[in-house]
């Protein structure tokens, strides 16, 4: 399965734990919340994503760093060191799904990793994607979510990202013919 | 309020128009136009709030006080002097074919945005619209770095992206922890608890655990984009490679936006940690930002990538003056933040007409401006002696007040800062020296260039270093009282 259909599961799982928060809860605002992420993660930014692929003729293949088993026993660290990370924030928590903010902080670790060990552009978009998808878990395990004005700033900020990446990597292709990032390693601090 | 309303209005009018009329002959004469209308509704809203105080404007959304005030009028004058200056500058570069015309229309348009994404960022009162505001500072300008579509400026614009990108998702972290500490004192209604002047009433019983792995998290993201070493690589490419007219607002407004982002979150973490630590940890960031600028400021041989190192060392030492505490102190950094500013914009100005007289950035193609043209040749020269804290410029005023306090406060850190300020100095006067004197074969631009911004900043940096009228120093005090403490 190709990533941008992973992050666009990631983004319905998102939608479907709001969901479930806003029946547990009966916060109205988050009905709301869910919608958007569905609207926008689900559905409108794979789209793009996947519109971006077809026309730039990119194809999957995940050219790692690292190889798989060591980014694996990194990726359990990372998880491991997020639940501490997590552990004073879950303590003070009094929200009904307070025990998956450690998963939020995962979720935001891993994708960092993934933008530390792919090479590939489009691989280092997704993992930016999937980042911000952790912090809007975690601000829902935390808080119920923020204030509705926040979030669709943030929503908006995250469109016009992508929108201003779809421009950026034609630009990229125009002139190096592909959208591997070791072209982009040149400017060093003698030039 | 109408000031308010005129001073976001227009820069997002402005975008929407040029968006449509940004590549017609007289583009950049609209761009200036409405830049000049927002420095009159800075002007006006500062005069407001020097008359009656701070005010909270539309359900306590915006929140002006002297701290930001000052801001946002350094933020309106230098936008608009840089249009100014980017008037003949662009002209030259359609004129030299290094951008097509219909470019310029993405660069109008950005321009406003990205003044209007800052003055948002400096007048909301709500933390949360204060982030969404300076992921929009970075992705109005990612575009115009990328703006000539060389593979340089491609990589310093995706580094640009994912340094900034990266860096804000841990500020956003940081505003979500600060919004879970907030709202178990302010209630979970959702609608205050990330307002500032809020935030600020009950500071004293947020949650310190909490708030300290939030400003860990804020000062990594907001930090990032002040350029704070370790994470300021993306700094002097996007400054390199993009136009100079945005090297001169990135340097001259966008770090400064970001350090206030900082600014504000230490004041709550401050108050509700009761102890020195957000403090410290301002002061070592900007100390290692000092010194490692110094250190690669020698290194360097392009004269925009020297000038953006400068910019590093000149932010980090606001940091640390900030993180020093204490009114004088503070008061230091906020002089220090409006003379670089001011400084450093019209120093990229002169940089700019000296680069494409020379046809290069690289300092060694540069030589003998002052015969080719004496203005940009003492501009650059006038420039570059503020910009090194010589008397009697507002730099070395601001430069002395800073160490004097350090001194008295920290005196181990006095070695270090002198250190890095010598090294820096011998860098940057021995290349700018060889560039201003000495023989030429410059060629000679098709459009003028407009000189007037640069010696307006540099008389206001001068008068600034001889003497702080005593209404602006009244206001200075003010914004330090409100952020320094007692």
């Amino acid at each position: 399965m190709s990533l941008v259909n992973l992050f666009a599961v990631q983004g319905a799982v998102l939608a479907a734990a709001t969901l479930l928060i806003a029946w547990r809860t009966g916060e109205g605002h988050l009905y709301f919340s869910a919608a958007l992420t569905i609207a926008l993660k689900v559905v409108c930014l794979p789209w793009l994503l996947h519109r971006l692929i077809r026309r730039l003729g990119v194809y999957w293949d995940t050219e790692p760093l690292l190889n798989l088993s060591g980014t694996m026993l990194i990726g359990i660290v990372v998880v491991v060191f997020a639940f501490g990370l997590a552990q004073p924030i879950t303590d003070l928590a009094s929200t009904a799904m307070r025990n998956a903010i450690g998963i939020a902080v995962a979720v935001v670790l891993l994708a960092f990793l993934m933008m530390i060990t792919r090479r590939k552009a489009m691989s280092q978009v997704i993992g930016f994607l999937a980042m911000e998808n952790g912090l809007f878990f975690g601000a829902m395990s935390a808080t119920y979510g923020m204030p509705m004005i926040v979030e669709l700033g943030v929503a908006l900020d995250v469109l016009v990202a992508v929108l201003v990446l779809g421009v950026f990597f034609f630009q990229i292709r125009e002139q190096f013919d592909s959208l591997d990032l070791h072209h982009l390693e040149r400017l060093s601090e003698h030039r | 309020m109408i000031a308010l309303a005129f001073l976001l209005g227009l820069p997002a009018a402005g975008a929407i128009l040029l968006a449509f009329w940004g590549a017609r002959r007289h583009a950049p004469e609209i761009n200036a136009a409405f830049s000049l209308g927002t420095f009159l509704a800075a002007g006006a809203l500062t005069l407001r709030v020097i008359g009656h105080g701070s005010v909270l404007l539309w359900r306590e959304q915006f929140f002006i006080d002297a701290f930001n005030v000052f801001l946002v009028a350094l933020t309106a004058l230098v936008g608009l002097t840089t249009s100014l200056f980017s008037r003949p500058y662009m002209r030259v570069e359609v004129a030299h074919e290094r951008i097509t015309p219909g470019r310029l229309r993405l660069y109008h348009s950005m321009y406003q945005l990205f003044m209007l994404a800052m003055l948002l960022a400096l007048t909301t009162n709500n933390m949360g619209l204060l982030w969404v505001a300076m992921e929009g500072a970075t992705l109005s300008t990612v575009l115009l770095v990328t703006l000539y579509r060389t593979p340089q400026s491609l990589e310093a614009g995706w580094k640009y992206f994912i340094l900034c990108g990266v860096g804000i998702a841990q500020a956003l972290f940081g505003t979500i922890l600060l919004y879970f500490a907030a709202e178990r004192v302010l209630g979970a209604q959702g609608v205050t608890a990330l307002l500032w002047t809020h935030l600020d009433a009950v500071k004293s019983q947020l949650e310190p655990t909490v708030l300290s792995l939030a400003f860990v998290f804020l000062l990594v993201g907001y930090g990032t984009k002040v350029g704070l070493a370790p994470l300021h690589s993306w700094l002097p490419d996007a400054h390199a490679e993009g136009p100079t007219p945005i090297s001169a607002v990135l340097s001259g407004l966008l770090l400064n936006v970001a350090l206030y982002a900082v600014v504000r979150c230490k004041v709550l973490v401050e108050g509700s940690l009761r102890s020195a630590l957000p403090s410290r940890m301002l002061m070592g960031f900007g100390l290692l930002s000092v010194v490692i600028a110094a250190f690669l400021l020698v290194r360097q041989r392009d004269i925009k990538r020297l000038f953006a190192y400068s910019s590093i060392e000149h932010m980090g030492l606001a940091t640390f003056a900030f993180g020093l505490s204490g009114p004088v102190a503070t008061f230091a950094a906020l002089l220090h933040m409006t003379v670089h500013s001011l400084t450093k914009s019209s120093i990229f100005f002169t940089v700019g007409h000296a680069a494409q007289k020379a046809g290069s950035q690289v300092m060694d193609d540069i030589r003998g401006l002052i015969t080719l043209s004496p203005t940009v040749g003492w501009g650059l020269m006038l420039g570059t002696l503020a910009i090194l804290g010589l008397p009697p410029f507002g730099v070395f005023a601001s430069e002395f007040l800073i160490l004097t306090t350090a001194m008295r406060e920290q005196p181990w850190a006095i070695p270090i800062l002198l250190l890095a300020l010598g090294v820096a100095f011998a860098a940057i006067f021995g290349r700018v020296q060889s560039m201003v004197f000495g023989d030429t074969q410059g060629r000679r631009l098709p459009h003028a260039p407009a000189l007037l911004p640069v010696f307006a900043h540099l008389a206001i940096v001068l008068v600034l270093g001889l003497y702080i009228p005593p209404y602006l120093a009244e206001w200075y005090r003010a914004a330090a009282h409100l952020i320094g403490g007692h």
